[in-house]
C-alpha cells in the first residue's frame, strides 16, 4: 500500500492538534497502554456516570498513526454509552487488522480513515494501542493483552 | 572458490570495482512499490551475494548429510566441509586453533553460552559483572539473569553526549569482587567503535576476563583475537553476507575446557551411561544435536566472498559512505544525528523534530527506503539521550552515494508531509 494513503489529512490534522489532551482530574477511571516495541506510551483517563463517558482525556508520547487514533478516538467516545464504546473497540479492531468489510454497517464513521493500517502489519499495533488502553481502562483489569497483540502491548489500568 | 564470481582481478584487491559487487546481490535489484530497493537497514541483516546462495544451493544438491556420524561418501563429504567452514572463520579472526571457534545460532547464542558455560559455574554470590550503557540487549539480559540466581552485582560504565564509553568510569569500576567483562566493541545504535584492546588490557591486568559482542564489528572491521587478547568474541553470519541461524563463539581454549556445557545431547558427549556421562572435547563440547551444516557452511562461504573483497576495503569504502551520509543529514534542519563519535562504523542513527521514528520508517519505506526505526534493542542508550527511538541507516558495501541521496530526499519529504 501507498503510506500516503495512510498519512491523510485528518490524520496529520489530530497528530498537530490532538483533541482531548490532557488528564482529567478527578478520573473515575484510568489506564496506561505501552507499545514495548517503540516506547509508545498513552496515559487515558475517563469519567463514567451513568455507564456514560462523560469525559476522556489522553496524553503520551507516541507516533502519529498512534496520537491521530487516540485523539479520534476520544471525540468518537466521549457522550457514548460503555456499551456503545465497547462496540467501537470492538469495530476499531477489526478494521486495523482487515477483519471488517467497510461496505457492510459499521459505526466507525471518519475512523475509517485508518483502514490503510491493515497493509502495515507493523503499525497497527500504533492504531490500536489507544482502543487497547481506553478497554484496559473500562475493564479496570490490572494486566490486560489482546488476542494479536499478547506478546507486544500492554495496559495496566486503575480504578479510584 | 570461484574467483570469477566475485569479480577478483589482479588489481582488485587495492581497487574493487564496487558497482560490480552491488551486482553479485540479486535482492538488490528489487523494486518496492515500483521504486528501486534502497536497503539502509545493513546492521540489523546484510543481504546475500549469489556466491553464497550458490554455495548452499550446491551443498543442498550435492553434499548433505548429518556429520561426525556415519562413514559414507556423503557424510564424509558434508563433515569435512562443515570443518571447513570452521577453520576459515578461525582464519578470518585469526584464532589459534580451529577448536576454539563453536558455532552457535547467532551472537546471542553464544553470549547465552559463555553465561551459562562460564558465568554459571564461576560467577558467585557479590561478585560483580561490569557492563556498559551502550550493550544490546543480548548482551545485558543474559547477565542480569545470572546476577538474580547467584545474587551477583552489573556495574554499568557510562556513556559521553557523543556517544563514547566513559573510559575513567569503567576503570574505576574494577575492585575485587569484579569477575568479568562483557563489551559491545560496535554499537549497533549509535555506530561508535569502542577502544576494546586498551579496556581487555585494563581487565586482564586485574585478572578479570573480557566477552566482547562483535556483532556489529565483523562486517566492518578486521578482527585479531590474538592481538585483542580477549577471552571470548561472538558474532553472527547473517551480518556478514551469510544466512541467518548461525555465528560463532569465539574462546581461548583453556577458557573453554575449564566451562561446563550449556546444552545436553548428542555429539557433545564422550560417553554416556546412565551412571555417568563424559563430555567431548571443544569445541565438540559446545555444539550439542545436529548444528545447521547448511548455514555453516554458507557462512564459511560469505567469509571466502569477503576476504575476497577484503575487509580493509571495505572498510575504507564504508568509511566514505559514512562521511558522505553524515554530511548529507547534518545539513537538513531539524535532522539531529545520534552518536556522533569520531571513530564510528557505517551506522547513522538521528531524529526528526516533532516526528516520530515509526512514521518516519514509514513514508520512506514510500520511497522503497528500507532503515530500522525503534530502540534498536538498546533501551539503556535511548534513555541515555531521553529519546524513545531513532530512524538508524546503515551502510554496508554494497551500497553507494546515490542510495544516500534517495535518503536526504526521502528524510524532505517526510518533513514536508509533517509541515
Amino acid at each position: 500500500m501507498h503510506s500516503n494513503s495512510l498519512y491523510q489529512e485528518v490524520i496529520l490534522d489530530h497528530n498537530r492538534k490532538p483533541r482531548n489532551y490532557g488528564k482529567l482530574n478527578p478520573a473515575s477511571h484510568h489506564a496506561i497502554g505501552h507499545n514495548p516495541l517503540c516506547g509508545d506510551r498513552l496515559d487515558i483517563t475517563l469519567q463514567v456516570e451513568d455507564e456514560r463517558i462523560s469525559a476522556v482525556a489522553f496524553e503520551g508520547e507516541s507516533c502519529a498513526i498512534c496520537k491521530a487514533s487516540a485523539s479520534m478516538m476520544t471525540t468518537a467516545i466521549k457522550g457514548k454509552t460503555r456499551s456503545d464504546a465497547e462496540m467501537l473497540i470492538a469495530e476499531f479492531r477489526e478494521l486495523a487488522t482487515g477483519k471488517l468489510d467497510i461496505n457492510q454497517p459499521h459505526h466507525l464513521g471518519r475512523l475509517t480513515v485508518f483502514s490503510g493500517i491493515r497493509d502495515l502489519p507493523t503499525r497497527v499495533k500504533c492504531a490500536i494501542l489507544p482502543w487497547h488502553t481506553l478497554q484496559a481502562a473500562l475493564n479496570s483489569v490490572s494486566n490486560v493483552s489482546t488476542e494479536d497483540t499478547s506478546n507486544d502491548l500492554q495496559a495496566v489500568s486503575s480504578q479510584s | 572458490m570461484n574467483i570469477t564470481q566475485v569479480s577478483l582481478k589482479s588489481d582488485f584487491i587495492s581497487n574493487p570495482d564496487w558497482e560490480k559487487i552491488r551486482a553479485d546481490f540479486p535482492i538488490l535489484k528489487l523494486k518496492v512499490d515500483g521504486k528501486p530497493l534502497v536497503y539502509l537497514d545493513n546492521a540489523a541483516s546484510s543481504q546475500m551475494p549469489q556466491f553464497v546462495i550458490d554455495r548452499l544451493v550446491r551443498y543442498q544438491t550435492t553434499q548433505h548429510a548429518n556429520i561426525n556420524r556415519a562413514v559414507h561418501y556423503l557424510s564424509e563429504i558434508a563433515t569435512m566441509e562443515f570443518h571447513n567452514a570452521r577453520c576459515k572463520l578461525q582464519q578470518f579472526i585469526n584464532a589459534r586453533e580451529d577448536r576454539e571457534v563453536i558455532f552457535t545460532s547467532g551472537t546471542t547464542d553464544s553470549i547465552n553460552l559463555v553465561m551459562h558455560g562460564y558465568g554459571r559455574k564461576f560467577i558467585k554470590a557479590g561478585d560483580e559483572i561490569i557492563l556498559t550503557t551502550m550493550e544490546h540487549h543480548s548482551n545485558i539480559v543474559p547477565w542480569q539473569m545470572l546476577a538474580e540466581e547467584k545474587g551477583a552485582k552489573i556495574r554499568v560504565v557510562p556513556i559521553t553526549d557523543t556517544g563514547e564509553l566513559e573510559i575513567n568510569e569503567y576503570e574505576k569500576l574494577f575492585n575485587e569482587r569484579t569477575k568479568f567483562v562483557g563489551l559491545i566493541h560496535v554499537s549497533n545504535a549509535l555506530g561508535t567503535i569502542n577502544p576494546i584492546k586498551k579496556m581487555i588490557d585494563f581487565a586482564h591486568r586485574h585478572g578479570v576476563p573480557v566477552l566482547i559482542d562483535g556483532a556489529q564489528a565483523a562486517p566492518h572491521l578486521a578482527i585479531d583475537v590474538q592481538a585483542l587478547d580477549c577471552d571470548f568474541y561472538a558474532f553472527s553470519a547473517h551480518k556478514l553476507c551469510g544466512p541467518t541461524g548461525i555465528g560463532i563463539l569465539y574462546g581461548k581454549a583453556a577458557l573453554l575446557e575449564s566451562m561446563q556445557p550449556f546444552k545436553g545431547g548428542g555429539d557433545m558427549i564422550a560417553s554416556v551411561t546412565f551412571e555417568e556421562t563424559l563430555y567431548n572435547t571443544i569445541p565438540h563440547k559446545f555444539e550439542a544435536g545436529t548444528p545447521p551444516i547448511a548455514a555453516a557452511i554458507g557462512f564459511g562461504a560469505a567469509i571466502d566472498y569477503l576476504t575476497a573483497i577484503g575487509i580493509e576495503n571495505i572498510a575504507a569504502y564504508e568509511s566514505t559512505l559514512l562521511d558522505y551520509a553524515t554530511e548529507s543529514l547534518a545539513e537538513i534542519p531539524g535532522v539531529r544525528i545520534i552518536g556522533t563519535a569520531p571513530q564510528k562504523a557505517a551506522v547513522i542513527s538521528f531524529t526528526i523534530d516533532g516526528i516520530h521514528p515509526h512514521d518516519i520508517g514509514t513514508i520512506l519505506n514510500q520511497d522503497g527506503i528500507a532503515v530500522r526505526t525503534g530502540h534498536h534493542c538498546a533501551q539503556p542508550v535511548m534513555q541515555r539521550f531521553n529519546i524513545p527511538a531513532t530512524s538508524r541507516a546503515s551502510f554496508a558495501f554494497y551500497n553507494k552515494k546515490s542510495e544516500i541521496d534517495a535518503l536526504a530526499a526521502g528524510i524532505r519529504t517526510v518533513q514536508k508531509v509533517f509541515l
